[in-house]
């Protein structure tokens, strides 16, 4: 589904990424770990098209076509989606407004057709249970206001709308108490398909309590420089970042 | 032709007009000629016009606009709908009875045209007309009491509240260099309200100018709330000058809108001389090209316990200009003043430019009065935030430019006017038919 092989990219003269491969296959979770710095956002990022950063070398393809030449929006049409790390507040734009107009260009990509206000409503309701979101976070602007919480809450809960191929969930776990934390958790979970993917960018260990990933990846100075299982992330919780600096000498080990 | 030749040929336009059957509107007139004659165009070594400059308007020889009938089939795309308030319809500034509506109103509630006052009833006006303003205030208001015509006279008597909004529509139907001198009284009695629309629209895309006057006087307790939208061609001119005086707790509100116009200048003077009034002044503009808006307002409080709002938004693209200069006066006694004004601009190219100014004259010293200018680009992570959900660039970018206009939008109490005005404004975004920023 998505191929990542020796991808450069920099931002201004700093190059952030420095030879990055991955390949996810569809229905795996891939976690990305790594301190602050290694990369990890510089990599959500470029899988959904923010143009800070500059790619100048090696490819990322996504279903076999090259995702790197595609501009946001039709990496979103195609299935990607990326969970902010800092979402975005938007004042003036309704979150229901824009949900549904992201949601009818979606499905315009895929032929279906566009819900109108009515059946927009009856198709996120389940959903908003889920997430246990408030009525009244919908008709508000998008983010604005809305607590650390509450905005992961809410990118999680377009992503379920959404329905992505591939979720790109750059340190959604990060500044939520643990209730906030088990119910995205229970969120992701429940959108865990067969052949529905997800990249979880993070910084901590904890976030794969709830979300048992497939494979575990360690970035370090814009490289992958282990890969594993889940157990990996405990061993890297247990022996901290300072241990994978001793790794990076030895690439692959 | 130079600016002191074209003044010159104006004096003479205004002798060569015939005298009105009553000495009030000659009088009038003759104070409009001579402080036009003493004032003469702005130019841009005035303070007021430093940033706006009128000489495109000063260089050149108009004359006054010719009364022409348009088909009232016309008037749908031009009125705001859904308000089936009385109507008066101006077309080239002059009044035509034709597609005007004034039927059914209610005792204490008045509303016809200047030039038939003037033939009737002039002594009914004359304490009225020029009380706010005086023809020796500027060049323009100058020239339109000296060419005065035709216009709407408003009255509202005590006690009466009417709720449905008037609407006064000025349809352009000019050739190039033609003008017209609307000109707008309105009377609120005490304890009274009144909604009342400005509507200019053009049906041609010539080089005229439209050059309006409007005195509003809101006695004590009274409530008026006015709305002017300019839609006039891309190529003309509109200079505007409101002036509103509020008694002891009244409330005067306006929101104006403006789309169109190579050069538009609006003044909106607001007198608070009674204790407890209360002041709201909005105005929301789109500028592209090599256009020109200016807005400045004056809010003089001169009375305590007084109130005023202000919020001013700008969206310019290419290489637009606009002006906004906000200025607040808190007299010696006026304790107690609540004054709040804020002007943002939202830039949508490098070479747009906005020249914004508060001004703040305080003598109370028991006051509270904050002022706000910002300047910004539309948000490069928002968009990025949008399209990441599949939204296009252009919906995305005409997303967060309706939504910076939004909150502008969202004061509009009147609903059917709110729907209108905005969905005037999304038609002239890339990608509909009006083609803003196209």
């Amino acid at each position: 589904m998505l191929e990542v092989n020796d991808l450069h990219a920099r931002v201004e003269e700093r190059e952030i990424l420095k030879g990055l491969n991955m390949k996810v296959k569809p229905g795996e979770v891939h976690a990305i770990m790594g301190p602050n710095g290694s990369g990890k956002s510089t990599l959500a990022g470029v899988l959904a098209g923010r143009d800070d950063y500059e790619v100048t070398s090696g490819s990322v393809t996504f279903n076999d076509e090259d995702l790197l030449s595609m501009e946001p929006e039709d990496r979103a049409r195609q299935g990607i989606f990326l969970a902010f790390q800092y979402p975005v507040e938007i004042p003036g734009v309704n979150n229901a407004y824009l949900l549904k107009a992201a949601l009818n260009e979606v499905r315009k990509h895929r032929g279906d057709t566009e819900l109108d206000a009515i059946d927009f409503m009856a198709f996120v309701k389940d959903r908003m249970e889920l997430l246990e979101m408030d009525d009244r976070l919908l008709n508000r602007p998008v983010n604005e206001g809305f607590s650390g919480g509450e905005k992961k809450r809410n990118e999680i809960f377009q992503m379920s709308v959404l329905e992505p191929k591939l979720a790109i969930m750059d340190e959604t776990d990060s500044g939520l108490d643990i209730d906030a934390l088990k119910i995205v958790s229970q969120g992701v979970n429940s959108l865990r398909t067969e052949d529905r993917s997800f990249v979880l960018v993070t910084h901590y260990q904890r976030l794969l309590n709830y979300i048992l990933p497939d494979f575990v990846h360690v970035l370090s100075g814009g490289r992958i420089v282990r890969s594993g299982g889940k157990e990996l992330a405990l061993e890297l919780e247990e022996k901290g970042y300072s241990w994978i600096d001793s790794l990076d000498a030895h690439p692959g080990t | 032709m130079s600016q002191s030749a074209v003044q010159n040929t104006y004096l003479e336009v205004f002798e060569s007009i015939t005298a009105h059957s009553s000495s009030v509107v000659n009088k009038l007139r003759r104070e409009g000629v001579e402080s036009f004659a003493s004032l003469g165009f702005p130019t841009t070594d005035l303070e007021r016009w430093r940033f706006t400059n009128v000489s495109p308007i000063a260089k050149k020889q108009f004359t006054c606009s010719k009364r022409v009938d348009i088909e009232a089939s016309l008037l749908p795309s031009l009125k705001l709908q859904e308000i089936d308030g009385p109507q008066l319809v101006f077309v080239n500034g002059w009044f035509s009875e034709e597609l005007s509506n004034t039927t059914g109103l209610p005792a204490g509630v008045e509303i016809e045209n200047l030039e038939k006052v003037f033939d009737n009833k002039p002594e009914s006006i004359k304490p009225h007309l020029g009380k706010l303003v005086g023809p020796d205030v500027s060049a323009f208001t100058a020239l339109n009491t000296a060419l005065i015509q035709d216009g709407a006279v408003i009255r509202i008597a005590e006690n009466v509240v009417f709720e449905t909004p008037m609407q006064l529509l000025f349809i352009a139907s000019a050739d190039d260099f033609q003008m017209s001198q609307p000109r707008i009284l309105v009377i609120a009695g005490e304890n009274s309200q009144i909604k009342i629309i400005e509507n200019y629209a053009s049906l041609t895309d010539t080089r005229y100018l439209t050059n309006t006057v409007t005195e509003i006087s809101v006695a004590n307790n009274a409530m008026v709330d006015h709305y002017k939208l300019i839609r006039e061609s891309a190529d003309a001119y509109h200079i505007g000058n409101m002036h509103i005086e509020l008694g002891r707790s009244a409330s005067f509100s306006s929101h104006s809108m403006t789309l169109g116009g190579a050069i538009v200048s609006n003044d909106v003077n607001a007198n608070l001389s009674g204790p407890g009034g209360e002041c709201t002044l909005n105005g929301l503009y789109l500028v592209d090209h090599q256009r020109l808006v200016d807005n400045h307002t004056t809010i003089r409080h001169a009375s305590p316990h007084c109130t005023s709002h202000e919020l001013y938004k700008g969206i310019l693209a290419d290489q637009a200009r606009a002006v906004f200069n906000g200025k607040i006066m808190v007299a010696l006694d006026a304790q107690k003043t609540d004054a709040k004004q804020t002007n943002k601009a939202l830039l949508l190219s490098e070479d747009a430019q906005i020249n914004t100014k508060p001004e703040l004259e305080i003598f109370a010293d028991d006051v509270k009065c904050t002022h706000g200018a910002t300047v910004g680009q539309l948000d490069d992570e928002a968009l990025f935030y949008l399209r990441s959900r599949g939204l296009s660039k252009e919906q995305s970018r005409n997303l967060l430019i309706h939504a910076f206009a939004s909150d502008l939008l969202n004061r509009i109490r009147v609903e059917p006017i709110r729907m209108q005005l905005d969905s005037l404004l999304l038609q002239q975004f890339p990608g509909s038919s009006g083609g803003f920023l196209s």
